[in-house]
């Protein structure tokens, strides 16, 4: 049953039958009967207050003020989608997976930047979704630096240093044509790599994370460099 | 023959693993982290297995960590993955070697998805086909590396020239072996003995002298968690599950830490780093960590190749007290060269974890 947008004719799915249209949402969630298994085996529930059996119960009440509330709170961004939970669900829900639709959802409908969580997604579009399209790897060591990651030790700080001479001691091909560990890959395939990303949605979706980004650093009252430090340093737990 | 326990268990999780004739896809993590551990297991399989297994430049990352932070949509990295299954139709394979753990999940999730859902895989043709022109047949096996080599593990003992065992007192090396949870969490019969009790890790350790700790937390996720440590602010997470997996092994005074997947062996080796330079705690014998490896690691230094060729001067946590334990040789001065000797300096000493 969907909803009506307020002065026009057109037909807007309500938070729910949009979730249903998620095949992990379909995958993930069929009937929860409560029983708490998955938020005993969830690393997340452990370290953060955080409880999957919840998710699933307020999910599978259908109500879209709660769902709305859910979408805007911190709740969806705790889970590290180990999936230790579909091994043991007794009812074969899949709650990290209800977790993933959940979190697209959120970051279609711009709720996503009510959480300091959720502000935290334009730190990785601009870090590992960028990296995709520019050097075709999630993770590029040349542009891991070492003040950015403390706990990579003083390792990380003398082989970042001589990156290009440790490549090619350990057999890698660092930037260089040809097959090999990190090595350069070729601009003809980053360019499918782009088209692959404007035909299946994923440049809209970055495009929405920019956008309602910039709007809430507006709300705000700060410029976006100053949103991106804010959203870098803001702790909550 | 009666069969009990496990190996009850593991009889009920047996898959389907070629030998031969793969395309391999590479890990965007181990490609910056381990670039060893990928050459060398290309090295044994082709030089000393005689197997084919082909790679091509034009592969690239299957998007694997973008889709888990939840910033590239399912449909993408769904033409992404056929993308790369289109680069092994058009060069001959049907089998697929994945050096990664998130990739093989997502691998198998998404021709699981296929095989479920006709539609989606008819949408996905289409719009690889409009973004790139490219068609693609599903392979007929993919196999995680891990599992490749264990199916060859026999071989490599065969070939080895030292053994997981102490040479001064004989005992078999105690060896934790920790397994990504990707590769069998979400499709437990797609995984070497399932998702409770994987044998992948465990059957290497076995063919090849050692012997498995079994601890409270074995399955317990390292903490990689993706945004959960990708978005600095949030990195607790990761450190506080790695925390609790090293805190439930340490009474049994494991030699070493065996991995198959690409983020583990990183955090289990640099947590223990940050845990003894905030804590001062160690939990390894004499202030040493304990030694975290990849199985190509491990398959190398039981075939004899050089520590240093197989790129464990890169870990925090050195290598050496296990070296010792198996007579391995080794050189310190030749750890920190780069190729023909090199001189690349040294890495600061940490205050707290003796790394050699």
């Amino acid at each position: 049953m969907g909803r009506e947008v307020s002065g026009k004719d057109e037909y807007m799915p309500t938070l729910y039958e949009q979730l249903l249209q998620d095949v992990r949402f379909q995958e993930g969630m069929k009937v929860c009967m409560n029983c708490g298994t998955c938020t005993a085996i969830c690393p997340a529930a452990e370290f953060y207050d955080y409880d999957p059996r919840k998710v699933l119960d307020l999910v599978q009440r259908k109500k879209e003020a709660e769902l709305e509330a859910l979408l805007k709170s911190d709740v969806i961004w705790f889970c590290g989608e180990c999936m230790s939970c579909l091994t043991r669900c007794p009812r074969n829900n899949g709650p990290g997976l209800v977790i993933m639709a959940l979190r697209t959802l959120s970051q279609q409908t711009g709720l996503f930047v009510h959480s300091q969580k959720g502000r935290q997604q334009i730190l990785l579009k601009r870090g590992i979704g960028e990296n995709i399209l520019r050097y075709g790897y999630c993770v590029y060591g040349p542009t891991m630096m070492p003040e950015a990651h403390p706990e990579a030790g003083p390792i990380w700080e003398w082989e970042h240093a001589h990156l290009p001479e440790v490549f090619d001691r350990l057999h890698g091909n660092l930037d260089k044509r040809g097959p090999g560990a990190l090595r350069k890959i070729p601009d003809e395939d980053l360019a499918e790599l782009k088209s692959i990303f404007d035909v299946t949605g994923t440049s809209e979706l970055f495009e929405n994370i920019e956008h309602y980004s910039a709007e809430k650093a507006r709300e705000m009252g700060v410029d976006m460099e100053e949103y991106i430090q804010e959203v870098e340093e803001s702790m909550q737990l | 023959m009666k069969l009990e326990g496990k190996k009850l268990i593991w009889k009920d999780y047996q898959k389907e693993i070629p030998d031969d004739k793969y395309f391999y896809v590479r890990s965007c993590i181990r490609q910056n982290m381990f670039p060893a551990s990928e050459h060398y297991f290309l090295k044994i399989m082709r030089e000393d297995l005689g197997k084919d297994v082909y790679e091509t430049e034009h592969h690239t990352t299957c998007g694997g960590i973008g889709y888990h932070c939840d910033v590239i949509k399912i449909e993408t990295i769904m033409s992404i993955v056929a993308r790369q299954f289109a680069l092994m139709t058009e060069a001959g394979y049907k089998n697929y070697a994945v050096s990664c753990i998130t990739s093989f999940g997502l691998y198998t999730e998404i021709i699981h998805t296929w095989q479920t859902f006709p539609e989606i895989l008819a949408k996905t043709r289409r719009q690889l086909k409009e973004a790139t022109g490219r068609e693609f047949e599903i392979p007929e096996h993919v196999a995680h590396a891990s599992d490749i080599i264990f199916k060859l593990r026999h071989e490599i003992a065969a070939k080895a020239k030292y053994r997981l065992v102490n040479k001064k007192t004989g005992e078999p090396l105690k060896v934790v072996e920790h397994i990504g949870c990707h590769y069998a969490k979400m499709f437990p019969h797609k995984g070497v003995g399932g998702a409770e009790y994987p044998y992948v890790l465990a059957g290497m350790i076995e063919a090849w002298g050692g012997e498995i700790v079994d601890y409270p937390e074995r399955r317990h996720c390292c903490g990689f968690g993706f945004r959960q440590y990708f978005v600095k602010s949030n990195r607790g997470y990761s450190l506080s599950n790695t925390h609790k997996k090293f805190e439930s092994m340490e009474p049994f005074k494991p030699d070493m830490i065996i991995t198959n997947c690409p983020g583990c062996p990183y955090f289990m080796d640099r947590w223990q780093y940050v845990i003894a330079e905030t804590e001062g705690k160690t939990y390894g014998e004499n202030g040493r960590g304990i030694p975290v490896f990849t199985y190509e690691e491990v398959a190398g230094l039981v075939m004899g190749y050089d520590p240093w060729d197989l790129g464990l001067q890169v870990h925090q946590i050195g290598p050496e007290s296990v070296l010792d334990k198996m007579g391995i040789p080794y050189d310190p001065e030749a750890k920190y060269k780069g190729l023909d000797g090199q001189d690349l300096g040294r890495p600061e000493m940490p205050k707290n974890i003796s790394c050699c």
